[in-house]
């Protein structure tokens, strides 16, 4: 038997989370530094993960399987194809990021109790995420998956009700209220969302009586399971339904501006760059690779869906008054984008999708995390409460102009490779849907150069004037940021490679092929 | 005249006697009943022969060394193969001895031991004039608030009586899923309930509202009863017998001799159904299914906590296998007319538990609205009608009664002047203050809402997966549904432990001794295990779902 490199990756931050929590309430500053080490102990296996994996070799590498629940059918199986390996590199590389953003955040206040350990429970729940996040990136099981799509959801809930963003405009106890309401408001859409897929995933277990992703697969291709297609249906509605909450696709998005503006910053990362893409992965792996026909029945109405979030995230976004809920409907725009990838069933289309999972990701965090730091400083979420900042703190300007640009998908930065993918995917397969697309470019060029010229330029706000600078530890964060954004926007070949082959599995698994680009063919039989 | 003669003058030879057979009992297959039942009679004795110092102590070894004694017999029989193999019905047609009778009774026996440790706890309450304290009043008997219970305090008096009394209803409910005629189900119903009816009104605080809770659950008790006796006596005219096996062979046919006496009534088809329904009422009753809810809340609330931790959990269990066992051996043939009604009776409990458990403000209250809808999550299982339906109920009532008993152990713990803290605003801040307390009753209160990784997924998904083999796709969906509604409560729950800040005066936790705290531990390990593997489990019960008939 091989070394089991998937689990392991897998269970060092479990194990991680459970240590740390352990720390006593005294040494504080020991459980942060176990949490970082444990986070990059989880970023070097992941490289092994990237390293070990061949791209184009079989479709699901580095497996492992055992029993697990004889009775249920569920089997622990784990495997990882491309689309996998790049969002657990993504995972394992923003995780010591989102740390050290929030080193501080979870500091206790002087008048706690002495058994309240707050800074413990915050590193501890941010581990636990991690472990749950990558095993279900590497789960082929769809009970497994099940389980982590639905468990992830309680320590998520916790980061966000109870490590509330300090800086708010109303009394504490009003502050407390909303953030609890967040908190409930994410728990109660994504648990909704996963009880109706348990129904789903009960369904499929007496259409196919296993719930192994491969031998569903397989036991299709080859006819040994019949799927009625009324049943099929449902069992995709059912599926979709919990990932489109989680991703969030429009109208089922309400809950994320609440959480990402309740949460701190480092956690609404943690939610938009790394959770909710579990939501979109599954949608790649799971919705198409058990219900292909449905998928395509269904695209229609999806890419309707995804044009809405496109247009409608960022129109909200141009309006917002508040930094991080504008983040959060840039958001809601991108993952537009990302279903649309998705469901525009082109090779190009998919592997954009997937880029723009990572380089979502990646700028998203960039930019929220230098908003955390400047809302920290001022101890305000509102844009309208500065002004001018680029004048006292020129490198944070300079930081969130280049997550900002990251955000619009400027050409030379990561996001550009993967928006331009998904477009001309889009375009190639529904013209009309590609022309809707674009605005919502137009639209975040609006939102983010409106968002830094009220916020950094303009004349010096009093209450910005004494504002200082990045601090070491915060440009610690955001350059690795900011350099990968670069690396990836001039030379995403290493991404795209590990990605392409998994696309092609994907687009077999639905059976289509990319349309043939027809006009200039036409041409030359014409110039003949 | 020899002495002979003389005697044969004034007496005549009597007839020979029809010799009456003696009964054939089969004590060692009983003796998971009789240890108990044994146990519980010389606790009585104890009651009146020990010296009261003496009393506590002999009681709480008692019990539990009867306890651990019929779980080894259980054990040994299930071993044996008499759960398999060699199950058959025991003491002349009144016990079956069985996989599921054998399981439910392990399980029971073992929700007892952990319930019966919170039963002795004497550590939450303050000592009283020097003398320990538990849950339960110095002398029932007394006035509430009068002379009489100031002086039977002040000399330390304590209600030892409940652990006698807890073994009869153990006893009982040993009994109740394994009767195999409808006499003995209803004596051991009585059997179990009696002693609940009891216990329930022994409170050591707010006395009168444990009376009254008494009393209430007494009255409606007698209902139940009474509807499940009249049930029984039509039944027994519609088949001549109140053997399960002989009822089940008049259903479908097989089974054709009629008693002369009851010809006019014998297959009569009304008698069967408005029988059985009364049967069936009696038994939804015990279960707590709405519509036959309404003593739960206010029963859960006045009980002793302890009490109501044990009913909660062994009632269920006890209920729920002799519902199983009538279904599935009197009436398989009439699935399609127990059914309909079946079906309504799980949602409406389903979605009234859940619906209803929003607007509670005491956490007694909200746990006992949880178990109504535990009890239609559950009835869903049972309508699969299905092997596989027989297994699922089995794992769910281990999993559910752990969880239960350890959520309501963790309730006695949060107290303030006036005893425990129900009141859920009392609650605020509960993580702050005693994160790990707060921290157990969470994983409870998520092993309730189904979440995965804790028991309470392994039994819901097990239910449901039955019921949809079963062809209850919709009964699924309308868990389903109900799920997301009762997560919103459990939630609440937690946010307000959680997110809250702690009010000034609200309640302290108060330390328990190693008995309460072997209670959660036990409660808290079950509920991670069966979560995270529960195939050993599973396999269990799936071996153990064979009915004997």
């Amino acid at each position: 038997m091989s070394f089991p490199l998937l689990t392991v990756t897998a269970a060092v931050p479990a194990v991680g989370a459970i240590l740390t929590a352990a720390v006593p309430a005294g040494r504080r500053t020991a459980a942060k530094w176990l949490a970082l080490l444990v986070s990059l102990a989880t970023l070097v296996l992941a490289g092994l993960v990237f390293a070990r994996f061949e791209p184009g070799g079989d479709r699901y590498q580095l497996t492992e399987s055992h029993a697990w629940i004889k009775d249920f059918g569920v089997r622990y199986e784990l495997g990882v194809d491309g689309i996998g390996v790049a969002l657990i590199g993504l995972t394992a590389l923003l995780i010591p990021f989102v740390m050290l953003a929030g080193w501080h955040d979870a500091d206790p206040l002087e008048t706690s109790s002495k058994r309240w350990r707050p800074t413990q429970g915050f590193f501890a729940l941010i581990l636990m995420v991690e472990a749950m996040v990558i095993l279900s990136f590497e789960a082929t099981d769809v009970f497994l998956f099940y389980i982590l799509f639905e468990a992830m959801l309680i320590p998520m809930y916790f980061l966000i009700g109870g490590f509330g963003d300090r800086a708010h405009s109303g009394s504490d106890e009003n502050a407390a209220a909303q953030r609890s309401y967040a908190a409930v408001k994410f728990l109660l859409y994504n648990l909704v969302g996963g009880l109706i897929m348990l129904a789903a995933v009960i369904g499929l277990y007496t259409v196919a009586g296993n719930f192994s992703l491969t031998e569903i697969a397989e036991a299709r291709a080859n006819g040994t399971l019949e799927m009625a297609t009324g049943t099929e249906r449902w069992l995709f509605l059912g599926f979709f339904f919990a990932f489109a909450v989680k991703a969030p696709l429009w109208p089922l998005h309400t809950w994320l501006p609440n959480a990402m503006g309740e949460a701190t910053a480092p956690v609404a990362v943690l939610i938009t760059a790394i959770v909710d893409k579990v939501g979109t992965f599954a949608m790649l792996r799971f919705c198409l690779g058990l219900f292909p026909e449905a998928s395509q029945w269904a695209t229609p109405v999806i890419v309707v869906l995804a044009l809405i979030s496109i247009v409608y995230g960022a129109l909200l976004a141009v309006g917002q008054r508040d930094i991080k809920r504008l983040i959060a409907y840039a958001s809601i725009s991108h993952f537009g984008f990302i279903v649309l990838g998705i469901f525009a069933m082109t090779s190009q289309g998919q592997s954009g999708a997937t880029l723009y999972m990572v380089n979502h990701g990646i700028s998203t965090a960039a930019l929220m995390l230098v908003a955390g730091f400047l809302i920290s400083r001022r101890g305000s979420r509102l844009i309208a409460d500065y002004g001018g900042v680029q004048k006292v703190a020129p490198v944070l300007a300079g930081t969130f102009l280049i997550g900002g640009l990251a955000t619009l998908s400027l050409p030379g930065l990561a996001p550009f490779v993967s928006e331009f993918l998904v477009l001309v995917g889009t375009f190639a397969r529904y013209p009309a849907a590609g022309v809707v697309a674009t605005t919502g470019i137009v639209l975040a060029a609006l939102y983010v150069l409106v968002l830094y010229q009220r916020t950094m330029t303009g004349p010096v706000k009093e209450e910005v004037r004494s504002m200082p600078d990045l601090r070491p530890r915060e440009l610690a964060v955001v350059a690795p940021l900011i350099a990968v954004l670069l690396f990836l926007g001039v030379f995403p070949k290493p991404l795209t490679d590990v990605v392409n082959p998994a696309v092609r599995h994907t687009m077999s698994d639905v059976g289509k092929t990319d349309p043939t680009p027809e006009v200039p063919v036409q041409n030359v039989e014409a110039a003949k | 005249m020899n002495a002979l003669t003389v005697h044969s003058m004034w007496t005549t030879a009597a007839e020979p006697l029809n010799k009456i057979p003696a009964p054939k009992i089969e004590y060692v297959q009983l003796a998971p009943v009789l240890i108990v039942v044994g146990a519980a009679v010389l606790g009585i004795l104890a009651e009146a022969f020990v010296p009261r110092r003496g009393r506590y102590v002999t009681q709480v070894f008692l019990t539990l060394l009867a306890l651990a004694a019929s779980f080894a017999a259980v054990v040994a029989l299930a071993a044996g193969g008499y759960g398999t193999t060699k199950a058959h019905i025991a003491a002349m047609g009144a016990i079956a001895v069985d996989g599921p009778a054998l399981f439910l009774q392990g399980t029971i026996i073992l929700a007892s031991v952990v319930a019966v440790l919170t039963f002795a706890e004497r550590r939450l309450d303050p000592a009283d004039h020097g003398h320990k304290v538990d849950s339960f009043a110095a002398e029932a008997a007394a006035v509430p608030g009068g002379d009489h219970e100031k002086a039977a305090v002040k000399a330390g008096f304590t209600t030892t009586e409940v652990f006698p009394l807890a073994l009869f209803a153990i006893a009982g409910m040993l009994v109740f899923p394994a009767a195999n005629d409808l006499l003995t189900l209803f004596i051991a119903l009585e059997v179990f309930s009696l002693p609940l009816y009891l216990l329930c009104a022994v409170a050591r605080r707010k006395r009168l509202m444990s009376q009254e809770a008494a009393l209430k659950y007494f009255l409606l008790g007698a209902f139940s009863s009474a509807f499940l006796l009249f049930g029984i006596a039509l039944l027994y005219g519609y088949a001549g017998s109140v053997s399960y096996a002989t009822i089940a062979g008049v259903v479908d046919g097989s089974v054709g001799s009629v008693d002369p006496a009851l010809a006019q009534t014998m297959g009569n088809d009304a008698l069967l159904l408005i029988g059985f329904a009364l049967v069936l009422m009696g038994l939804l009753f015990k279960v707590g299914a709405v519509p036959f809810h309404m003593w739960t809340p206010d029963v859960y609330q006045g009980a002793p906590t302890p009490v109501t931790g044990f009913m909660a959990a062994a009632t269920k269990v006890a209920a729920f296998g002799a519902l199983l066992r009538l279904l599935y051996v009197v009436l398989p043939g009439l699935t399609w007319d127990w059914r309909p009604v079946m079906w309504g009776v799980a949602i409406v409990t389903m979605l009234g538990g859940a619906i209803v458990a929003i607007t509670q403000t005491d956490i007694k209250r909200l746990l006992a609205y949880s178990s109504i809808a535990h009890a239609g999550f559950l009835l869903a299982g049972v309508i699969a009608a299905t092997p596989s339906g027989i297994s699922s109920v089995l794992f769910y009532l281990g999993a559910y009664s752990f969880v239960t008993i350890g959520a309501f152990a963790v309730v006695t713990l949060v107290r303030d002047a006036g005893g425990e803290a129900t009141h859920l605003s009392k609650w605020a801040g509960l993580g702050r203050r005693s994160p790990l307390v707060a921290a157990v009753f969470a994983v409870f209160l998520l092993a309730f809402a189904g979440i995965p990784l804790t028991s309470g997924f392994s039994g819901k998904f097990a239910v449901f997966k039955a019921a949809a083999e079963g062809g209850a796709g919709a009964l699924v969906v309308v868990g389903v549904i109900a799920s997301a509604i009762a997560a919103f409560f459990y939630i609440r729950v937690i946010v307000l432990m959680f997110f809250s800040e702690p009010k000034a005066d609200g309640p302290t936790v108060a330390v328990p001794s190693v008995l309460t705290t072997l209670t959660i531990t036990a409660g808290v390990v079950v509920t991670l295990v069966l979560g995270l593997a529960p195939q050993y489990f599973l396999d269990l019960a799936g071996q153990a779902s064979v009915f004997v008939r």
